[in-house]
């Protein structure tokens, strides 16, 4: 157990380094100069040089990288260009935002995708196997903004239910954030719905016809008894994992949600600090979306493995 | 027996009642929006305790029949005509409550892969506890019930495999537990649907015997479902034969195996060689032709197509079911010319005879291989020493496991061999790996491969198939290379509009041509023959076999036939050689091999094998279970399942040599070779 | 079963008929037919699309700014006073060019470096593919806008990054497409003709991955369609003289409060069809071809 736990770990160390270092050099490479981008293309060029050596950035790239990355080990995450100010505040409160709106859509979608894969499975084929699959799919892979702006004409143009902003007044009661996170939520819960659909609808299928569901049947157990303890058990597993990587696709959805409810949350501060070119900013609010995305696969991975004896008896040999 | 309280009794001013009655059953699967029959006026029944052979080929309906019987047809298919009546009872007439308790009480059904007939997420025990539970009982005592049922199924240490998951059984310990499973409910009807076809051959005959066994013990009639005849005949009472969905011959098993009165019964009989049959005795009969697509249209008799003896009735009307004597029935208008039904094939044959006493074309000396999973070291071949003749067959023997296909690889360059490993072809050493042998290396040897699904690139033609060897190996091209190519394809006797076709147009047995022709096409001098009838049916088995055997004769190749049935080694093979655990247990001509003395491994195949012709003398058993090739045991690999292990623990302690016990037969075993042949020759059964 | 006498019996056949070709069997699928109409019609719209409008996408009428859908503007104008109905049938092409070449580059790319990488395997695949894992990690869209911004918007920087980004992800598909095949024994019996990996790759693997290729181009042309208007939407879409729906709903989604919801609506459907029309053809191709 504890060495699968390690080597799982392990595995998520070396991506995520990868994965910094990537973001570190690209933001190196890509053209752009950060300090010309602070004062403007009508600065001095002197000036220039100046705040880039302030900065940091003429130093060689190696040394930079390290500075960088040991400064996020240690919870330093830089100074934003932009706000001229720590990016840590910014980011974790950007992050909470992002979360809520996340987990709104999380808790609405998880049971629902379920049910309406399941649903589609026991009804293979039928009707509403078909309405269930092609809708699904289909709101996957609608973009957010049209999904997005068809539920604000509705709801907050036409109807005025619900405000087209997610962004509620600081200090705000729950009920009133929950209220002005409901419109946004929805375009995030239609992607996901297709994808935990199509996943647990493709594992129930396949425990339908397996042998193990006959032998069930043919026991004499009641329908519902067969559906319960032999279908979904082994059906829901691979479902896990699919959730856990589209959580972390949330994020990339949400930099479009809140760009369009224009809610302050990690999207928004991405957005904003690439088209300033803040780059201490740009750089840690990117790798957090990372680490979220390794947190939830890791998570799901040891939960699948837990659940499953066959992959348990591998691992924790 | 509180477990079938529950169930209704059946009507008993109905007299005595057959377990199962079948009466013009037809079933149809949906396809493409067409209805396609798979079983047509299949009548049949099933006596209280009378154990029932269903016998066909692939394609045949017998598992459709199966499936009727516990209505758990797909979706697509449907009775579409005829009745089923189990116990007194129409589990197609029934609703699902009264369906679920003819299930839960009457029937219950085995199938062949064990391994996925359980949850894979659910403790053995507990599942078989929901039989008990079903039946209304409680927990505890459910699981107190299972276990005794486990030491019913000769589980020894059944509180232990109660705690384990499906996937940390074995196979054979698996299909016990399912076996478990089925008689838990003391079911009427146990239906057992090529129960043993997954397994090996010792492990298949421990499953066989302990049926046989339960059978009494439980007073449950039996549906025996098989493609292998042997099985069939010494697991049943009554056989029916299925062919094309309809049941064209029936009748007390022995006396059906020994006068069949249906050609197609005749036909495939004679496709399996039998009571030692070899190739220089004659060759095998086939039946011609193929199987009809299922759902067509026919008029006349479905086999007369295939049929030597057919007449213009035969192909005009559908013959009835004759009565054929006590309790016999056949489906043919021709039933008293089946005995003397002529042969398909001529039975003279022309043989190459092995070069005497020449060089061998290959010397393998302390060949292994050492794979690694898991951190693991597993041995699947441990030095290994064998020498292949010029033109001989020599036929390689062993359970799964044995390292029979990692010898071919290795011997074919596919895998590297471990360090100190040698194989030399004509004195010359061969590369371990295939892009250090050259072109001469490359020609010499070749494979046939099991599955020709899997050997054949499906997006490639049959033309591009054959031609590329010829290219590649023979380096034929422009006429020459045409002129080859149609040769090379009259030889695998297809034709020339064969060669646009892709593979998955074309039946089991061409495709199986078509890969026999890729290897003889750069001219090999070796020919591995990896299993290449065992995905293939009986009837279309002994067609390949024979070609072989004719492709020999002309092209002089020596062969490598690897196979798990023992009768299609004995046919074909010069020489035996019987691996265990990697190791190299005995080698010799194959009537040394077989008539004995044996290495008691040998042995215990030998007798693990059901023959149709009647049941050997002596028989041993093996029990327990193969060890890992990652834990090999001490000493003698074999020792842990040796039931002529020696008392003074040599067995235990130090691995015999191999050794030659008689001219040319070599064994590894630390029993004399007189005291073998004493123990071998009366031994009464244990 | 009763046939006419006369008529032959059955002809026991060692070889099927030949199959219906992939487009038959795709044309019997309604789901196809549908998506590949709407389809058809944006394709339409993308090349005759200036002679089908009924106004030029690019006139302003200063006079008639922000007018709700009517008989003349069936559409509605935008702040411009532009016509909502032209400028949604003229932008279907400038989708219709950057969303295809960007899949193509991306499946070409994802293809050669797939079937390396499963056919090859060793140290390169280790390697790679935690590189693949690494930038998976991040949401594809967030990466290509990412690099959208350093870049700045033109056509062929759009095809070429929407591109780069579809390439690990299609090359882990065919990866793991290629190592299935490498289990059957016909890669085998190939070096046993002493094929090399060219061939083995090229002719050999590759002809049998194609419907998984096939599959993952459709569905990934989907996306890339979504990937150029959300860019689009964020402001990145490529400015040219044709209109953009992405571009559209971005200028004219602030005034959404204001009640004028033509002008982000209706390009908004526009794209939503166009995606739609994508996966239901995605979705025949898939259960035809491998299902």
């Amino acid at each position: 157990m504890a060495i699968y736990l390690l080597r799982r770990l392990g595995l998520a160390v070396i991506t995520l380094f990868l994965l910094s270092l990537i973001i570190f050099f690209a933001g190196q490479v890509l053209p752009g100069d950060p300090a010309r981008s602070i004062l403007g293309p009508l600065s001095a060029e002197s000036a220039v040089r100046a705040l880039d050596h302030q900065l940091g950035v003429d130093r060689p790239l190696v040394t930079q990288y390290w500075s960088w990355i040991s400064g996020m080990l240690r919870g330093n995450m830089g100074e934003s260009y932009q706000y001229q100010s720590p990016v840590e505040p910014l980011l974790v409160t950007a992050l909470v935002n992002s979360a809520k709106l996340a987990a709104l859509a999380l808790i609405v979608i998880i049971p629902l995708g379920i049910l309406g894969g399941v649903v589609a499975a026991l009804y293979a084929g039928r009707p509403i196997d078909r309405i269930i699959t092609l809708s699904g799919s289909s709101a996957a892979a609608l973009p957010e903004f049209a999904t997005g702006i068809v539920v604000i004409v509705i709801f907050s143009v036409e109807l005025k239910l619900l405000p087209s902003s997610a962004q509620a007044q600081p200090g705000a009661s729950f009920a009133t954030q929950l209220q002005s996170l409901i419109l946004p939520a929805i375009p995030l819960v239609l992607v996901l719905f297709g994808y935990i659909a199509r996943m647990a609808r493709a594992g129930t299928v396949e425990a339908l016809e397996s042998d193990y569901v006959r032998t069930a049947t043919l026991k004499g157990l009641k329908r519902t008894v067969v559906i319960y303890r032999h279908v979904l058990r082994n059906s829901l597993l691979p479902t896990i994992t699919v959730i856990a990587t589209q959580t972390g696709y949330l994020f990339g959805g949400l930099i479009v949600v809140e760009t369009l409810f224009n809610y302050k949350g990690i999207g928004d501060l991405i957005f904003h600090a690439a088209t300033a070119k803040d780059f201490p900013m740009l750089e840690a609010s990117v790798l957090t979306v990372g680490v979220v995305y390794m947190v939830a696969t890791l998570i799901a991975d040891v939960l699948t493995t837990t659940l499953d004896p066959r992959q348990r008896t591998a691992a924790f040999r | 027996m509180t477990a079938t309280e529950t169930t209704p009794a059946p009507d008993a001013a109905a007299g005595p009642e057959n377990a199962v009655q079948v009466e013009h059953l037809d079933v149809s699967y949906r396809v493409r929006g067409r209805d396609r029959l798979a079983l047509r006026n299949v009548s049949f029944q099933i006596a209280r305790n009378e154990s029932y052979g269903l016998v066909g080929e692939s394609g045949s309906g017998k598992s459709t029949v199966a499936l009727a019987l516990t209505r758990y047809l797909p979706r697509n298919g449907r009775v579409s005509a005829g009745s089923i009546r189990i116990a007194g009872r129409d589990p197609l007439a029934l609703n699902p409550e009264k369906l679920r308790q003819l299930r839960a009480h009457s029937v219950s059904m085995v199938y062949q892969e064990p391994g996925k007939a359980l949850n894979p997420a659910i403790r053995v025990g507990r599942q078989i506890a929901e039989v008990y539970e079903v039946a209304g009982l409680g927990r505890a005592d459910a699981l107190e019930r299972s276990e005794e049922m486990l030491r019913r199924v000769q589980i020894s240490d059944p509180g232990r495999v109660m705690e384990r998951y499906p996937h940390e059984l074995s196979g054979g310990m698996a299909q016990r537990a399912v076996i478990a499973m089925a008689l838990a409910s003391e079911p009427e009807l146990l239906i057992l649907d090529e129960p043993t076809t997954a397994l090996d051959a010792t492990v298949e005959a421990e499953v066989l015997d302990l049926v046989a066994g339960l059978r009494n013990q439980f007073d449950t009639s039996l549906l025996f479902i098989s493609h292998n005849l042997a099985v069939i005949a010494k697991m049943c009472d009554r056989v029916g034969v299925l062919y094309a969905g309809e049941l064209i011959e029936e009748g007390p098993a022995q006396q059906l195996f020994d006068q069949p009165r249906h050609p197609y019964t005749m036909g495939l009989l004679r496709c399996i060689p039998r009571q030692g049959q070899r190739k220089d005795h004659g060759r095998l009969d086939s039946i011609p032709g193929f199987l009809p697509a299922p759902g067509q249209a026919l008029a006349g008799c479905i086999f007369a197509p295939r049929c030597s003896i057919a007449e213009d009735r035969c192909r005009e009307t559908a013959p009835p079911a004759f009565d054929v004597g006590p309790d016999r029935s056949s489906r043919c208008f021709l039933h008293e010319a089946t005995p003397d039904l002529p042969r398909s094939t001529p039975v003279n044959v022309e043989l190459s005879a092995p070069a005497e006493s020449a060089q061998p074309v290959v010397t393998i000396r302390n060949l292994s291989k050492t794979f690694t999973s898991r951190g693991q070291a597993v041995h699947a071949l441990a030095g290994v020493n064998l020498d292949i003749e010029r033109g001989e067959t020599l036929g390689l023997v062993g359970e799964s496991g044995s390292g029979k296909t990692t010898l071919a690889r290795l011997l074919l360059g596919l895998t590297p061999p471990d360090a100190g490993s040698a194989i030399e072809m004509d004195g010359e050493p061969l590369g371990g790996d295939l892009r250090k042998r050259g072109r001469t290396q490359l020609k010499a040897l070749q494979i046939v491969f099991q599955n020709p699904d899997s050997a054949l690139n499906r997006r490639h033609t049959v033309r591009q198939l054959i031609s590329r060897p010829l290219v590649k190996l023979a380096g034929l091209s422009g006429p020459a290379l045409q002129e080859r190519l149609a040769d090379l394809v009259r030889s695998v006797r297809m034709e020339a509009r064969h060669l646009p076709l892709r593979p998955r147009q074309l039946s089991g047995g061409l495709k199986q041509r078509v890969a026999i022709a890729r290897a003889f096409g750069g001219g090999p001098r070796i020919v591995v023959c990896d299993e290449p009838t065992s995905a293939l049916d009986v009837s279309v088995q002994a067609a390949i076999l024979n070609l072989l055997a004719d492709l020999q004769a002309k092209e002089q190749v020596t062969y490598l036939f690897i196979s798990h049935d023992l009768q299609l080694v004995r046919y074909l093979s010069d020489r035996i050689a019987v691996l265990y655990l990697g190791r190299l247990m005995e080698l010799g001509p194959a009537e040394r091999v077989f008539s004995g003395p044996h290495h008691p491994y040998t042995e215990a195949l030998l007798s693990a094998v059901p023959s149709l012709d009647g049941q050997r003398p002596q028989r041993i058993r093996l029990t327990g279970e193969i060890p890992s090739a990652a834990s090999p045991p001490s000493g003698c690999v074999f020792h842990t399942r040796c039931p002529r292990r020696l008392a003074s623990g040599i067995c235990e302690s130090t691995e015999p040599p191999l050794a030659e016990v008689e001219p040319g037969h070599l064994m590894s075993c630390h029993i004399p070779i007189d005291q073998l042949t004493t123990l071998q020759s009366y031994e009464p059964m244990p | 079963m009763a046939t006419p006498p006369g008529t032959p019996g059955i002809v026991a056949s060692d070889t099927q008929r030949r199959e219906l070709p992939v487009w038959r069997l795709l044309l019997r699928r309604p789901t196809f037919v549908t998506g590949a109409l709407i389809l058809l019609f944006w394709v339409v719209c993308a090349i005759f699309g200036t002679s089908i409008a009924p106004h030029s996408p690019l006139a302003q009428q200063l006079l008639a700014t922000n007018q709700a859908p009517s008989a003349a503007h069936w559409f509605g104008t935008d702040q411009l006073g532009r016509d909502m109905l032209s400028r949604v049938i003229v932008g279907a092409r400038t989708m219709l060019i950057i969303a295809p070449l960007a899949t193509v580059v991306g499946t070409v790319l994802g293809t050669a470096l797939g079937l390396a990488l499963g056919y090859l395997g060793g140290v390169v695949d280790l390697l790679a593919s935690r590189v693949i894992e690494a930038v998976l990690a991040l949401p594809a869209l967030l990466v290509i806008f990412l690099f959208m911004v350093p870049l700045g918007v033109t056509t062929l920087s759009q095809v070429l990054v929407i591109g780069f980004i579809f390439t690990p992800l299609i090359a882990r598909t065919v990866r793991s497409a290629v190592q299935v095949e490498r289990q059957l024994d016909y890669v085998p019996a190939a070096r046993l003709l002493g094929e090399r990996s060219g061939w083995m790759m090229f002719v050999e693997i590759l002809p049998n991955v194609v419907p998984t290729i096939l599959v993952e181009f459709t569905v990934r042309l989907g996306y890339a369609v979504f990937a150029v208007a959300s860019l689009a939407f964020l402001g990145f879409g490529v400015q040219l003289s044709t209109p953009n729906w992405g571009t559209d709903i971005n200028a004219n989604y602030a005034v959404l409060g204001a009640g004028y919801w033509w002008g982000s609506l209706f390009p908004a459907l526009a794209i939503a069809s166009l995606i739609i029309g994508i996966n239901l053809v995605a979705d025949s191709v898939e259960q035809v071809v491998v299902g």
